[in-house]
């Protein structure tokens, strides 16, 4: 490997998931209690739903029970911009990262929320949209979703979130923004790779899918994947 | 053939006296010290450091997601963006080839290294009172951050404010360097709040053209193009010793019993003022309690809204106050002390412009994370659990309730945003 990319690899990962191991580290004791923290995050709740648990079919993610590295990087990215939502960047734009630790550690504690959606979509849609989860196109490149994402989509700790319990249209969006280069994660942005291989028709199938797909309350995001992951990942160290 | 003359005569005089006047600033200008090249030590470094806080260099001069001090960032005035410089030590696009005499002058003088006249975007209007010693600390300490190289983004000032004639013409209007005279004679209070701390580049309004002409009044006012408006920081009537206090701890932790910092004053104290040390802390305290009374710029139009119209608002604000807000903010506005901020009594919703606090009915907000106060609590934002007449409403009854007295706010104001 070149040694600079070496270098930068390793401040990558000295920088930003340095304060995450901190914060994981932590004995669960240390961080702050949870009573105080949901009260603090009132304004979260106003879209996210309480404790992070969107209701309803709305365009909000839940945020509830993903992985706290997973988390934490979405809050930096909203905060700096590698992610758009303006009154979010505006109500981060002035927390201190070891707040957004905190924050990422309550959501991820959370338990999750789970309602299959009825999505209107076609049996063909939704035959794709397994195909892609599942099989993906390896002529095309497409690794399946279940390789990074886990054989049951419930995500991997600390960086990789789950595919259930997520709105259609939030899916449908997040896969299309990295597409259009609106959303990235740190480079190799494999999930910008993917989308780009990927024609609207199938993330809308794919989003269709995963969103139809029930969801047990009490899923918990894998310890690690049994094999290795079919692309890398910036995200990961 | 005369007349002529005259005619010439007299455009010529009127181009002399044009020259004259816009180099007037610039005729004024005291020579600077020149560069010294001796490496600075390392107190001085540490020294620079905390005054490069205090000057919140950083906000402006780095960009949302970009390395820090690199530069990048749009600041906003009301005639277009412009762009802040790479402050890190690259030799072609940031200070690396500069001296601290070219430092000391961009500082002082608003002028660059190739001689170029700065945008008053950069508020050198405030650090023209900055003594040299403190500016060689403060460039001995960025040139100790690692080189980065970021080409500067050209700005998109309309035509013709980004021209060097228009910026010519700005300073001979507006802008009057310090001397050192004027720098001596400063304390310590006045010199971080008129020089480094830059206060009046927000909490002084300017003008049509972006000035203030009778220099800072602290009187606030809205921000050029920022969306905010600064409130006075001349105080109403004399200060108690403990109202000085809870002032001291507001720019310290970004919060008191009865007030929390709210939009940019939050980054103010976010990047800034939290970093204060105590003696510096009590000498800006000391001098914001002795601003002389000044007086208020010329009151914001405010929209009428009739006195039928006002009752309804209030009938219905009730209601939406008891529902939305009284949970936090409390039944008589009383607030939560260093949780949540009373409204009773409280400057944003008190002010002639509902700006401020329909800016955060509409989009919520956290004051700052601080030492003081590491996991402050959030509002959250209304604008879509409330509709437009509701938030019209709710601000109308906080503006007049609990001895409130500020103007109704109509529901047009509100739909305009
Ligand atoms: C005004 C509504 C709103 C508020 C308030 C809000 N969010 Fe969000 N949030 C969103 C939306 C919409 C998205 C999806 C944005 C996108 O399209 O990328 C999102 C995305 C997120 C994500 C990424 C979720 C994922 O699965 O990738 C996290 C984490 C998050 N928000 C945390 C927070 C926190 C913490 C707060 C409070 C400080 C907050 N949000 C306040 C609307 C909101
Ligand atoms: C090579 C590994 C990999 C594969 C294969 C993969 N993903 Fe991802 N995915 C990731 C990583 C890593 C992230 C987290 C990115 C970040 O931090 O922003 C992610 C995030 C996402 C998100 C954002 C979730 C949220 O809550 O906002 C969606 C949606 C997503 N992936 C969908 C898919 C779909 C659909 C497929 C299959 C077509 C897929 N992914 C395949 C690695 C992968
Ligand atoms: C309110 C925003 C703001 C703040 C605060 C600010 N600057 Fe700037 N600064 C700017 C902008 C915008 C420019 C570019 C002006 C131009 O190009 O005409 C600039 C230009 C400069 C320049 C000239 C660079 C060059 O290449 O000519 C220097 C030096 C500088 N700033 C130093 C500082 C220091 C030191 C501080 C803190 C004490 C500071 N600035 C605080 C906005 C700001
Ligand atoms: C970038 C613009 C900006 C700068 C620079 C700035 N302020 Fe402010 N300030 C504001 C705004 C906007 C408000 C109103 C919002 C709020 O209530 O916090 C405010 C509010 C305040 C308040 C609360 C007043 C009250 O009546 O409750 C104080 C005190 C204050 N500022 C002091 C200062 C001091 C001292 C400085 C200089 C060291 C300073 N500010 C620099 C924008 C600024
Ligand atoms: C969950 C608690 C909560 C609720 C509910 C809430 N607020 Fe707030 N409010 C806050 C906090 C915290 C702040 C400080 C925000 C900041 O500093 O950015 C604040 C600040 C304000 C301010 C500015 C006060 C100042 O110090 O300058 C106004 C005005 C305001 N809220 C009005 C309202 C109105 C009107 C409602 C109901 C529609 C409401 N709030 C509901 C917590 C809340």
């Amino acid at each position: 490997m070149n040694p600079m990319r070496r270098r930068n690899r390793l401040t990558r990962w000295l920088a930003v998931p340095a304060l995450l191991l901190t914060l994981l580290a932590l004995p669960a004791g240390a961080a702050e209690p949870a009573e105080l923290m949901g009260k603090r995050l009132a304004a979260c709740a106003a879209c996210h739903g309480d404790e992070g648990r969107t209701v309803g079919e709305d365009y909000y993610p839940s945020i509830a029970g993903k992985p706290a590295g997973y988390l934490y990087n979405q809050l930096l990215s909203f905060r700096e911009g590698r992610r758009q939502h303006t009154i979010m960047a505006g109500l981060l734009a002035n927390l201190s990262d070891a707040y957004l630790g905190e924050i990422a550690l309550y959501y991820a504690a959370r338990p999750h929320a789970s309602q299959p959606q009825m999505t209107g979509a076609t049996p063909e849609q939704l035959a794709l949209g397994e195909r892609l989860t599942v099989l993906g196109d390896l002529e095309r490149k497409i690794p399946p979703c279940q390789a990074c994402h886990g054989e049951q989509l419930t995500g991997v700790v600390p960086m990789i979130p789950g595919l259930r319990g997520l709105p259609a249209r939030y899916l449908d969006a997040q896969v299309g923004a990295w597409k259009n280069g609106v959303r990235h994660a740190r480079e190799p942005d494999c999930m910008g790779k993917i989308a780009r291989a990927l024609k609207p028709e199938e993330i809308t199938a794919v989003s269709a899918w995963l969103a139809s797909q029930p969801y047990a309350v009490d899923a918990k995001p894998l310890d690690s994947l049994p094999n290795t992951m079919p692309m890398d990942c910036g995200v990961l160290p | 053939m005369k007349g002529r003359a005259i005619v010439l005569g007299s455009a010529i005089a009127a181009a002399f006296a044009f020259s004259i006047w816009l180099n007037k600033p610039d005729l004024d200008l005291e020579p600077l010290a020149p560069a010294t090249l001796e490496s600075p030590n390392l107190e001085q470094i540490k020294a620079g450091e905390y005054l490069v806080q205090i000057g919140n260099c950083v906000a402006c001069h780095t960009d949302q997601g970009g390395a820090a001090f690199a530069g990048g960032r749009a600041v906003p005035t009301p005639f277009g963006e412009v762009y802040s410089s790479n402050l890190t030590s690259d030799d072609e696009t940031g200070l690396g080839r500069w001296t601290n005499q070219d430092f000391y002058r961009a500082m002082r003088h608003g002028r660059s290294k190739d001689d170029r006249w700065l945008s008053p975007a950069f508020p050198y209007t405030s650090y023209t009172n900055l003594k040299r010693e403190d500016s060689d600390a403060m460039f001995a300490w960025l040139q100790t951050l690692p080189p980065i190289k970021r080409v500067q983004t050209p700005d998109t000032l309309r035509f013709p404010y980004g021209t060097q004639l228009a910026t010519r013409a700005w300073r001979a209007l507006y802008f009057k360097p310090a001397t050192t005279a004027d720098i001596a004679a400063m304390d310590r209070g006045r010199y971080l709040v008129e020089g480094l701390g830059h206060c009046a580049a927000c909490h002084t309004s300017r003008g049509a053209l972006g000035g203030s002409r009778t220099g800072a009044n602290y009187m606030g006012g809205e921000i050029g193009n920022l969306g905010w408006d600064a409130l006075p920081l001349v105080p109403s009537k004399p200060m108690t010793d403990s109202e000085a206090n809870e002032l001291g701890q507001l720019l310290k932790t970004g919060i008191n019993t009865h007030k929390a910092v709210a939009g940019p004053m939050s980054e103010v104290v976010f990047h800034s003022l939290q970093h204060l040390n105590d003696a510096d802390l009590a000498a800006i305290v000391a001098t914001l309690r002795a601003l002389p009374p000044a007086d208020a710029p010329p009151a914001a139009r405010v929209p009428q809204v009739s006195p039928e119209q006002r009752q309804s608002l209030r009938a219905r604000g009730k209601v939406v106050y008891a529902e939305h807000c009284a949970d936090c903010h409390g039944d008589a506005g009383e607030g939560r002390a260093n949780i949540y901020p009373a409204l009773a009594g409280n400057a944003n919703v008190n002010a002639v412009s509902a700006t401020n606090a329909l800016n955060l009915t509409l989009n919520g907000g956290f004051p700052p994370s601080t030492a003081g106060n590491p996991f402050p609590y959030g509002m959250p934002p209304f604008s879509q659990s409330l509709s437009r007449p509701d938030v019209a409403a709710v601000l109308t009854y906080i503006r007049s309730e609990w001895g409130n007295d500020a103007p109704a706010v109509s529901v047009v104001e509100v739909e305009r945003r």
